[in-house]
C-alpha cells in the first residue's frame, strides 16, 4: 500500500511486535484498540500489509466483533448487561433509566463526548443482578439511584 | 501477633465494593496500630453474603458479611480480628449450611487460597495431579480420564476421555490443548470463578492434557468481558513457568507445554469450538463443518483437545484421586460433580458444586432460599441463553444430563437464572430470537435469517395478530432452526422458544396447550 497516511508510531509498534505470532491478527486488533480506543480505518492497510492479507479480510474481521469498534468511543465506556438473569432483577428498567439519563441510545455516544453506551451479553456476574462494567470496573446489583451516583463521580 | 484477614478479589465481590471494603480494612488497622495480613482469595460462592469477609482464628475462618465500607469501623470495635460478636457476623465459614452442604471436588480450593500464590496452591494438595501425569503413559492419563466419566461441562456433556484418546491416537508433529473460556452463557459464572479464584488449577489440567495426548502448546480462549479472570490467569501463567510448572521441561521432565491467554472480542458464537478455532487463527468466527473433528484437525488443521474450563479444572483432582474417586460421584451415566450456578430472581443466589442427582427444587428452595421479590417463581431457565424454560411442574427434575434431555431440556453448563411471576414468557421468546439474530455467524440460512423472522413472527404474536395463523408458522420455523442450522446457536434457539411457547400459552395470547398445537 502507498499513499495512505502516516499513522501513529505507537501503531507500528504494535503491529511489528505481534506480527509473528500464530493467529496474529486478534492480538493486534486488541493492542491497537487498548492504545487508541478504536481502530482507525487508516491502520487497516498496515495491518493488512504485515500479515498478508487483504484490506477486505481485516475490515471483515473487526466488522464481525461486536466488541472492535471504527470510531472513537467517549471517554468512558458504559457496558450494560442485558443478558437473562440482569432481566429478572430489573434490567429493563435500567436499561430506560440509563438511556434516559445519557440521552442516548446502545452504540451512541452522548453529545460531550463523555460516556459510550453498549450492550453487553452477560458480564459473569449473575448472582448480583443487574450488573454493569465501566472501564475496567465492574457493579452489581445496579440502580437506578447507584447508576446515576456513579456516573456523577465519573463525569 | 499478626492475624489474617481475607478479602475476596472475585469480580462478584468487586462488583459490589470489595476493593473499598479492603482498603478501608488496612486503613483502619494501621490507625489502631493492629498488624494484619490482607489475602485476597477467590470467592466462596454466597454472593448474597459478599463481600464476605473471613478472620482467621484457632477455631477456624470466621465470616462477617455481606461487609461495606462503612461497616469497617464497627467490625473493628466489636473485635472481629479476635471472633467478636458483631450483626454481620455469620460464625465459622465451612459451617455456613449453604457450604457445608457442598461436595467440592473441582473447588476445593475457590475461596479459600490466595489466588496468586504458587505456595499457597501447593500446600492445598496442588499440582499432585501433575507429578502423577509425569510417571504416567498419555495412554494411561486418558485411562483415568475415560475412568472418571467426567463429560464436557461446557454444555455438549461428550466424554472428555474419548476426546482425549482420539488426540492421543492422530499422529501429527503438532497438536494443540485448548481451553474454551468464552463463557457467553448468560446465568453462568462458574468458569470466571475458576479463573479468578484458583487459576493454577486450570493450567494444571491444560498441562496434565498437554502432557497427555503429546502437545505442546495450550491457549486459553478468554472473553474480552473478564479483564479480572485475565490478569489473574496472566499472574499464574507467569508464576508457573518461573517455577518450571511451564516451559520447555515441566519439573525437569524433559517434557514440553506452553500455554498463553488469548482475548475475543464480544462474538457470543466464540464459544462454539470451530467457531473459537477459526478466531484464534485470527479470521471472523464462522462455523466450521464437522466432519473433520477438531480432534483430528482443529487449530491449523493440527489435532485439537477443546475442552471447557470446568472440564480442565476438573482434571487435577481425577489424576491426584484416581478416576474411580470421581466416578463414584454422581448418578447414571452424569457422574463427578458440576458446579451449579444460582442466579436471577432468588434470594440467595451463588455457587453450589454437588454430585448429580439433587432436584432443581432443592436448588431453588433449600439453597436459593426462594424469589429474591419474594413472589412465586414461575420459570427458571437451564443452561444459559439457549437452555429451555422450565415451570413449577418440572422442578422436581434431577440435576442429570439424561433427565434433562427426557423432558426436552438441557442441563449445559450448569447455570440456573430464575424469573418471578412478573415476568412474560412471550417477550423472553421475542429475547431468544433477537439474541441469535444479534450473534449469529451468519453461515447458515436458518439461524442467520430464521431468528430475523423469528423475532417478526414473535412480535406480531405479542400484538395478537393473526394467531392461528403465526403461532403454527413460528412452530415451523422452529422446526427448520432445530433441524436446519449447522451449530447449536440456531439449532437450540427453539428450546427457550418453544419451551415458553409449551409451558406458558397465556402469555402468547392462546388459553391452554391445546390451542398451542
Amino acid at each position: 500500500m502507498t499513499g495512505s497516511s502516516p499513522i501513529n508510531p505507537n501503531v507500528q509498534t504494535i503491529i511489528a511486535s505481534l506480527k509473528d505470532k500464530p493467529g496474529a491478527l486478534l492480538p493486534i486488533l486488541h493492542g491497537i484498540q487498548d492504545e487508541l480506543g478504536y481502530i482507525p480505518a487508516e491502520t487497516v492497510p498496515a495491518i493488512a500489509d504485515a500479515l498478508n492479507l487483504s484490506r477486505a479480510e481485516v475490515h471483515g474481521v473487526i466488522s464481525f466483533y461486536h466488541y472492535f469498534r471504527d470510531t472513537p468511543p467517549g471517554k468512558t465506556t458504559i457496558h450494560l448487561c442485558r443478558a437473562e438473569s440482569c432481566q429478572a432483577m430489573g434490567a429493563k428498567d435500567l436499561e430506560n433509566h440509563v438511556k434516559n439519563r445519557l440521552g442516548i441510545d446502545y452504540h451512541e455516544t452522548t453529545k460531550d463526548g463523555v460516556f459510550s453506551l453498549e450492550p453487553v451479553y452477560c458480564l459473569g456476574l449473575c448472582a448480583c443482578s443487574p450488573s454493569m462494567q465501566i472501564g475496567n470496573e465492574v457493579y452489581g446489583r445496579v440502580s437506578a439511584e447507584s447508576f446515576d451516583s456513579t456516573i456523577e463521580a465519573l463525569s | 501477633m499478626t492475624t489474617t484477614v481475607y478479602v475476596p478479589c472475585d469480580s462478584g465481590a468487586l462488583c459490589l465494593g470489595a476493593d473499598k471494603v479492603a482498603s478501608k480494612i488496612v486503613e483502619e488497622a494501621k490507625n489502631r496500630n493492629i498488624d494484619i495480613n490482607l489475602i485476597r482469595n477467590g470467592s466462596r460462592g454466597l454472593f448474597w453474603l459478599e463481600p464476605l469477609v473471613e478472620v482467621s482464628t484457632d477455631k477456624g475462618r470466621i465470616a462477617y458479611g455481606p461487609v461495606q465500607p462503612h461497616d469497617v469501623v464497627s467490625l473493628f470495635d466489636a473485635g472481629f480480628l479476635t471472633a467478636g460478636t458483631h450483626p454481620l457476623a455469620l460464625g465459622l465459614t465451612d459451617e455456613i449450611p449453604y457450604l457445608k452442604q457442598q461436595e467440592r471436588l473441582t473447588f476445593a480450593r475457590v475461596g479459600i487460597t490466595d489466588p496468586a500464590s504458587l505456595d499457597d496452591y501447593l500446600a492445598h494438595d496442588g499440582y499432585r495431579g501433575l507429578k502423577n501425569a509425569l510417571i504416567l503413559s498419555g495412554a494411561d492419563i486418558v485411562k483415568h480420564v475415560t475412568d472418571s466419566g467426567l463429560r464436557g461441562r461446557g454444555g455438549a456433556a461428550f466424554p472428555t476421555g474419548i476426546k482425549w484418546n482420539t488426540v492421543l491416537n492422530t499422529v501429527s508433529e503438532q497438536k494443540y490443548i485448548i481451553c474454551n473460556a468464552d463463557e457467553g452463557d448468560s446465568g453462568t459464572y462458574s468458569d470466571r470463578m475458576i479463573m479468578e479464584g484458583d487459576p493454577f488449577v486450570l493450567i494444571e489440567g491444560m498441562t496434565i492434557a498437554g502432557i497427555a495426548v503429546g502437545a505442546t502448546q495450550g491457549y486459553i480462549y478468554l472473553r474480552c468481558e473478564y479483564p479480572h479472570s485475565h490478569k489473574a490467569l496472566n499472574t499464574a501463567i507467569s508464576k508457573a513457568y518461573e517455577a518450571g510448572y511451564l516451559g520447555d521441561s515441566i519439573l525437569g521432565s524433559g517434557k514440553k507445554f506452553d500455554l498463553e491467554v488469548r482475548l475475543g472480542a464480544g462474538a457470543y458464537i466464540c464459544g462454539e469450538e470451530t467457531s473459537l478455532m477459526e478466531s484464534l487463527e485470527g479470521k471472523r468466527g464462522l462455523v466450521r463443518f464437522k466432519p473433520p473433528l477438531p480432534a483430528i484437525s482443529g487449530l491449523f488443521g493440527k489435532p485439537t483437545v477443546v475442552n471447557n474450563v470446568i472440564s480442565l479444572a476438573s482434571v487435577p483432582i481425577i489424576l491426584d484421586k484416581g478416576g474411580e474417586y470421581y466416578k463414584n460421584f454422581g448418578m447414571g451415566r452424569s457422574r463427578g460433580t458440576l458446579p451449579i450456578q444460582l442466579a436471577g430472581n432468588l434470594k440467595q443466589p451463588g455457587l453450589i458444586e454437588l454430585a448429580f442427582g439433587v432436584t432443581l427444587r432443592e436448588l431453588l428452595y433449600d439453597f436459593g432460599g426462594g424469589s429474591a421479590s419474594g413472589r412465586p417463581i414461575k420459570a427458571v431457565q437451564v443452561g444459559g441463553p439457549l437452555g429451555a424454560y422450565l415451570p413449577e411442574s418440572q422442578f422436581d427434575t434431577l440435576v442429570d444430563y439424561e433427565a434433562f434431555a427426557a423432558i426436552w431440556a438441557v442441563l449445559g453448563h450448569g447455570g440456573i437464572v430464575a424469573f418471578d411471576d412478573t415476568v412474560d414468557m412471550a417477550e423472553m421468546a421475542r429475547y431468544s430470537m433477537e439474541f441469535c439474530k444479534i450473534e449469529s455467524c451468519g453461515k447458515c440460512t436458518p439461524c442467520r435469517i430464521g431468528s430475523t423472522r423469528g423475532m417478526e413472527v414473535i412480535e406480531d404474536i405479542i400484538k395478537g395478530h393473526d394467531l392461528n395463523k403465526n403461532i403454527p408458522l413460528l412452530r415451523d420455523l422452529c422446526n427448520t432452526l432445530l433441524n436446519g442450522s449447522l451449530c447449536a446457536l440456531g439449532g437450540m434457539t427453539p428450546y427457550p422458544v418453544l419451551s415458553a411457547l409449551n409451558h406458558f400459552p397465556a402469555d402468547f395470547g392462546i388459553a391452554d396447550q391445546a390451542d398451542a398445537a
